[in-house]
């Protein structure tokens, strides 16, 4: 299952980063790689094998849906990189 | 008068109580060695002034008799743990400016204690690699180089080597697939990845939530017993931390290990394996079966695919936890014309080389249509790869293997640099242990021909810490290794 150039630039995208012309037959090549080696995997018979999600199933617990703090508005907003009336400023999306 | 910073943890809180020397004392002793250790790039904040401060709190509470139990013990902590107001960056650009507006639980819990932070330590971006390399603020240099600068392991590259230069008392680190036992084999310290579950992860900068665990880093096995008692513990804040009482690991150090079944995985013995290093192993199931414990066969016939199935559900995992940096709530903001212009911009500038390459894996493995046959695959593998262990300790009680296949490599390697999996392939002996959440220590018990450490891994049942630590006393006790 090799993927091409315009698989590796959608691929891209869908992870939100922007990847140079003059490195995309680079980043194929090692992409390509990767999934050829994980490729190795299909020989295993899973057949009647469950997923193994959690290595601590018992273990997992619900705490109590209850606010335990607050107030903490301007500690959230104390690393945003721009923020306009208390509020995280993002570009215009609306016209 | 012997120099303070040789001294264990152990050594130290008797020192401090008996009032040989102040918590102040040696604070500064430690503070002088990383200054002269700036070569090694271990550290990539200081906190020399908060550390002082805390220091003389702690020689009060010695004069007063309400001293904790670590109190005055100096500590570096791994860059990946938020500290409030303390810069914490994963050291990736992204984070370059970030500073915590809370505490981990780990590092709170150490707090607590009496411990105080004298910086935060080096590590591959994200705790993504191998060798330290990828970080942003450049490669950790092994302290046991010579000629030429070798890599200090990945990712707690920097806690291996602040421990082993004596720039700390002991450190913080965590480990996803290897990232605490490899480096401390490299640089010939101990360090413990504990069972997943020991330690909440609240506060710890996510890789793969289902994999990562943090644990102590230090000059021995004691240290690591002693730290890592008070870094446990069940915490409401992580819903995968374990209801489970934490044990006072240092009781059961020097209880003897006679009838102890130690289980030597067949699939291990690969060709591949550096020679002194097979030596080693041997000799130390040799010093084992002296001490009068039982050496067993046992097959984990699954081990060839545990990094295939690493490979996938690491980045898969990471690609999901990694979606939050988005340059809008925290982090670096590079703006554009549209929202989705400004995420790409901020994290195209923002993420290093290995990181994304993981993400972008992460994301095609999760995407429609290759979800089943590549995510689903591997979490099925995974259930194979820890029925291997299960069935392995019906037979034997812990597991002797090596560390890692090679010692530490010189930095910039130019087999590891050209193909990605090279790299990936160092971390062969330990990545299995985190897909099935076992606990494992990493301890020194020789050197190699080119005279570099060799790291021996004691692997253990879910939750038995006990028998790890135990065990590898008997080992470090026998193997006599010198520490730089």
């Amino acid at each position: 299952m090799a993927v091409d150039n315009q698989t590796v630039e959608q691929i891209a995208f869908l992870s939100r980063l922007k990847i140079d012309e003059n490195k995309l037959e680079e980043t194929k090549d090692e992409f390509n790689k990767i999934l050829n080696w994980v490729a190795e995997l299909q020989e295993v018979n899973t057949d009647n094998v469950e997923q193994l999600v959690s290595v601590n199933e018992e273990n997992l617990f619900c705490r109590e849906d209850v606010v335990k703090d607050g107030n903490i508005k301007n500690e959230v907003l104390k690393n945003v990189p721009l923020s306009e009336f208390g509020y995280f400023a993002v570009p215009k999306v609306v016209e | 008068m012997t120099d303070l910073t040789d001294l264990t943890i152990a050594q130290v809180i008797s020192g401090l109580s008996k009032k040989d020397f102040s918590a102040t004392e040696l604070t500064k002793a430690y503070i002088k060695n990383m200054q002269n250790g700036r070569k090694y790039n271990a550290y990539v904040t200081e906190c020399v002034e908060t550390a002082l401060k805390q220091a003389k709190v702690s020689d009060e509470k010695y004069l007063n008799n309400t001293a904790r139990q670590l109190e005055g013990v100096p500590l570096g902590i791994k860059d990946l743990f938020c500290t409030k107001g303390i810069k914490t960056t994963a050291c990736s650009q992204i984070l370059e400016n970030f500073v915590p507006e809370y505490e981990s639980t780990v590092t709170a819990n150490l707090l607590n204690a009496g411990a105080l932070f004298l910086g935060k330590l080096n590590m591959d971006e994200f705790a993504m690699g191998g060798s330290n390399e990828t970080s942003f603020f450049g490669p950790c240099i092994n302290p046991w180089s010579k000629d030429v600068d070798l890599i200090s392991g990945g990712s707690s590259g920097g806690s291996a080597a602040a421990v082993c230069a004596k720039m700390c008392a002991a450190a913080t680190g965590t480990d996803t697939g290897g990232s605490i036992r490899q480096p401390a084999a490299y640089c010939g310290i101990t360090g413990v990845k504990p069972t997943y579950g020991r330690c909440s992860r609240y506060g710890i900068i996510a890789f793969a939530s289902s994999l990562d665990q943090a644990g102590p880093m230090a000059k021995d096995v004691t240290d690591c017993a002693i730290l890592l008692k008070h870094m446990a513990g069940f915490d409401e804040k992580d819903s995968t931390s374990a209801k489970i009482e934490v044990p006072d690991f240092v009781k059961v150090l020097g209880s003897d290990i006679r009838g102890l079944k130690v289980g030597i995985p067949i699939e291990y013995r690969s060709d591949k394996l550096n020679l002194s290093i097979a030596k080693a192993w041997d000799l130390a199931a040799d010093m084992l079966r002296k001490r009068g414990a039982e050496i067993v066969d046992i097959s984990l016939p699954h081990t060839k695919y545990a990094l295939p199935v690493y490979y996938i559900i690491a980045p898969a995992e990471a690609s999901s936890n990694l979606a939050r940096y988005d340059g809008l709530r925290y982090g670096k903001r590079i703006d554009g014309n549209s929202l989705d212009e400004m995420y790409i911009n901020s994290r195209t500038a923002g993420f290093g080389k290995e990181v994304k390459r993981r993400i972008m894996v992460g994301t095609y493995v999760l995407s429609a249509g290759y979800y089943d046959a590549y995510y689903v695959k591997a979490q099925k593998v995974r259930r194979l790869i820890r029925q291997d262990f299960i069935s392995a300790f019906e037979k034997c009680d812990i597991i002797l293997a090596p560390t890692s296949p090679t010692t530490a490599f010189a930095i910039g390697d130019k087999s590891m640099q050209s193909n990605p999996i090279n790299m990936y392939l160092n971390d062969v002996f330990t990545v299995s242990v985190n897909l099935a959440g076992l606990p494992a220590m990493s301890l020194p018990t020789g050197l190699c021909e080119q005279g570099l450490p060799i790291g021996m891994q004691l692997i253990g049942k879910p939750f038995d810490e006990e028998t790890i630590f135990k065990t590898g006393l008997a080992l470090e006790q026998d193997a006599n290794f010198k520490r730089k």
